[in-house]
């Protein structure tokens, strides 16, 4: 099969819908379906049935467009402005607006965008394979298949492509070391499994384009040599595991998945997996357990999975957002990727704003613009009048960045030396109502509760920082119990196992850090500034005293 | 030939769906999380004989199944109530208050987190970001997510699943 051919199955296929000239696309993600943006897309089809003008109009439904704190949201055809908050009765005007001259957008939320990963959702049906091939997907595939895999990974190693699930590995020297270990079975796998609180990116980008993640997943297969792919998928994901299975099926009907695919010798067939709601399973070795059927535990590295991994072969793991990344960087070439973002950290990042922000929602800015524009220019800013207090990046694992360090640039440097890190690129902003040591403890609950139980500084670790900042919260800490924190988060760091006990203390040493001040407030003046952690003092002596 | 028969706990028809996804990966002790995915789907929860035929079936030792079924958040070892209430605690819902709903849920209906009531109506759970925090915060009621929920809102939907007979 040539590509032409493809394209011409994905026109036959389009034709066999009779779309209308202009298409109304109705975000169909979970953010605009819980604001009842079914009901828009059913009154737009009643009204254009109504008036026969089917052949002229037609509503699409679609993935994320963003916006999620002003949904429903609709926009019409490609690249046009995006409507807020539309209501079924605004199903005339929206239909009036189709027909007419498309407006261009001016919301500095979507204007200030970059979109490269995202460039296809809310655009195509992610329910049709067509939609995507006819916007160049699979493109990328087909011309890779022309190229020798080291040549596939020299584009991947020149873009400067990072791992998007946080470490920031670079992408180009994982392919070549799982491609380096011979003409042996190995295996692709795509790390799905986006446990970091606060964080959707892959969730939106699965459910608006299934087909981006497999296309690039696909390549990667044939760059390092593997025929065998796995999606490993949480299980709070019901509409991206659905998707992703309509994708695969509908992919190796189209012959660009499954026994020679277009026609080469080369074939690679994608199985998923789902999750069942551990966060240690984001760590590459206990993904590799839990694929194995076994309890999610991570194990030593090295060896490191792309040398030893799935059933002892070679595995490649990437995060969702990674593979996105592939098929523009082979399409465009490396160079072309290269050219955006900083000197060390190349590309777009994807992120979820929310919190205390006006503008919650997806994403997709250039590395190293400043976190003042995201917040401000992007996100809107604070809403109801109230103080920006911090930003906080890489859920349990990064930590909580204040007001004077703003204006640095979003590149995985910067926000590592201010002792926070990427993540897989979750947001959360708080406001002068959010208490520092409250926020910490949050993250001391989740990570004690999640800690696997395999090696004791985190096991036993995490607990204890968990009691100390619960005493603190609870005004019957003491000022050794700052400096015990200190002690105890250097030992859970430096020597838990995997990646969840070295990165748990990051939320406490990073609010100690610049959040000094709140703790001494609890501690000292039993008082929490931001109100939030409630004392009970003793009615005669007037000292606190703990509640049970 | 002897060929040996996969013999189900009961003539429950349900079982033949266990069975399905367990011959599907050609009865691979690697199938098991998958297993118990279908058992949790078809049964609402996994009780002993579930666990026990789905050992036997995969040759994979009792304890390492159970091992697996209590390791992992998302398998229920007890049936749930009829309506379940899934409060969000991600970070962008505990930073717009679902830990003041959920304590509010708890007082209300005499509950801790992963109970159910004792009329058996209503289950509360907890989950560790629903990824909707655009929407924040957030709650599912019966499988259906709502967003920026109040404690009024949410208590009323669930006194009126309560008291549902």
């Amino acid at each position: 099969m040539i590509i032409e051919e493809l394209i011409e199955y994905a026109q036959k296929l389009h034709l066999r819908e009779k779309t209308g000239k202009h298409e109304v696309k109705v975000c169909s993600a979970a953010g605009c379906l819980s604001l009842k943006s079914e009901a828009v897309a059913d009154e737009l089809r009643k009204k254009i049935a109504e008036l026969g003008i089917e052949e002229e109009v037609s509503v699409k439904p679609v993935g994320c467009l963003g916006l999620c704190s002003k949904g429903p949201l609709v926009t019409i055809d490609s690249g046009n402005r995006v409507y807020q908050n539309v209501k079924p009765e605004d199903a005339n005007l929206i239909i009036e607006k189709a027909k007419t001259d498309p407006q261009s957008e001016t919301d500095k939320f979507f204007t200030r965008q970059q979109k490269i990963v995202l460039e296809n959702s809310g655009q195509v049906d992610p329910e049709k394979i067509h939609d995507y091939i006819l916007r160049d997907g699979y493109k990328a595939l087909h011309d890779v298949l022309e190229m020798t895999p080291q040549e596939v990974i020299d584009e991947v190693t020149i873009s400067g492509l990072r791992g998007r699930g946080g470490a920031g590995y670079p992408t180009g020297l994982k392919w070549n070391t799982v491609a380096k270990t011979g003409n042996i079975k190995k295996y692709v796998i795509c790390n799905a499994d986006e446990g970091d609180p606060g964080a959707f990116m892959d969730r939106s980008l699965l459910e608006g384009d299934p087909h981006r993640v497999l296309e690039g997943m696909a390549i990667a297969a044939y760059a390092v040599g593997a025929d065998e792919g796995y999606v490993y998928c949480r299980a709070e994901y019901p509409l991206a595991i659905k998707r992703l299975k309509n994708a695969v099926k509908q992919a190796e009907r189209a012959g660009v998945l499954g026994k020679n695919i277009f026609g080469t010798t080369f074939s690679f067939t994608v199985d998923l997996r789902i999750g069942a709601g551990a966060f240690v399973c984001g760590e590459e070795t206990a993904l590799i357990a839990s694929i194995e059927g076994k309890r999610g535990q991570p194990r030593p590295r090295p060896p490191y999975p792309a040398e030893v991994g799935l059933w002892g072969s070679p595995t490649l793991i990437n995060n969702v957002e990674t593979y996105g990344n592939i098929a523009p960087i082979l399409r465009n070439g490396g160079e072309w990727y290269a050219a955006i973002g900083t000197e060390k950290s190349k590309g777009t990042k994807v992120f979820a704003l929310a919190g205390k922000i006006v503008n919650t929602g997806l994403i997709e800015i250039p590395m190293g613009i400043s976190l003042r524009e995201v917040i401000y220019d992007i996100g809107g800013g604070i809403p109801d009048g109230k103080k920006f207090k911090a930003v906080q990046t890489g859920g349990p694992s990064g930590g909580c960045i204040p007001e004077q360090f703003l204006d640095k640039p979003v590149d995985y440097e910067s926000l590592s030396e201010l002792g926070s890190i990427m993540g897989s690129g979750g947001m959360i902003i708080m406001d002068e109502t959010s208490c520092m040591v409250d926020v910490a403890k949050y993250f001391l609950d989740f990570t004690k509760d999640e800690s696997c139980g395999k090696c004791v500084p985190c096991r036993v670790g995490t607990v204890q920082l968990y009691n100390i900042l619960d005493r603190i919260t609870k005004g019957t800490g003491t000022m050794e119990d700052l400096d015990e924190l200190d002690d105890l988060c250097d030992l859970v760091k430096n020597t838990s196992l995997c990646g969840l006990g070295q990165a748990a203390p990051n939320p406490v040493l990073s609010t100690i850090q610049y959040f000094r001040d709140e703790y001494i407030a609890h501690i000292v003046d039993k008082k929490c500034p931001a109100g939030v952690c409630k004392f009970h003092t003793h009615a005669e002596t007037g000292k606190s005293e703990v509640i049970i | 030939m002897l060929i040996k028969k996969i013999i189900l706990p009961s003539d429950d028809n349900r079982w033949k769906l266990i069975n399905a996804t367990m011959k599907r990966h050609g009865y691979q002790p690697n199938s098991l999380i998958e297993t118990l995915h279908t058992v949790q789907e078809t049964f609402g929860y996994l009780d002993e004989i579930s666990l026990k035929f789905v050992a036997l079936t995969l040759k994979v030792p009792l304890s390492s199944v159970y091992g697996v079924a209590t390791f992992y958040n998302f398998f229920n070892l007890k049936p749930q109530g009829k309506h379940t209430c899934v409060v969000c605690l991600g970070t962008a819902c505990y930073i717009k208050g679902t830990n003041v709903i959920a304590e509010e849920i708890k007082k209300e209906f005499k509950l801790s987190m992963g109970k159910t009531t004792e009329s058996g109506n209503l289950s509360l759970l907890s989950a560790r970001c629903l990824g909707a925090c655009g929407i924040a915060p957030a709650i599912v009621i019966d499988g259906e997510v709502h967003g920026n929920v109040s404690v009024e809102k949410t208590l009323e939907v669930l006194r009126r699943h309560e008291n549902d007979n």
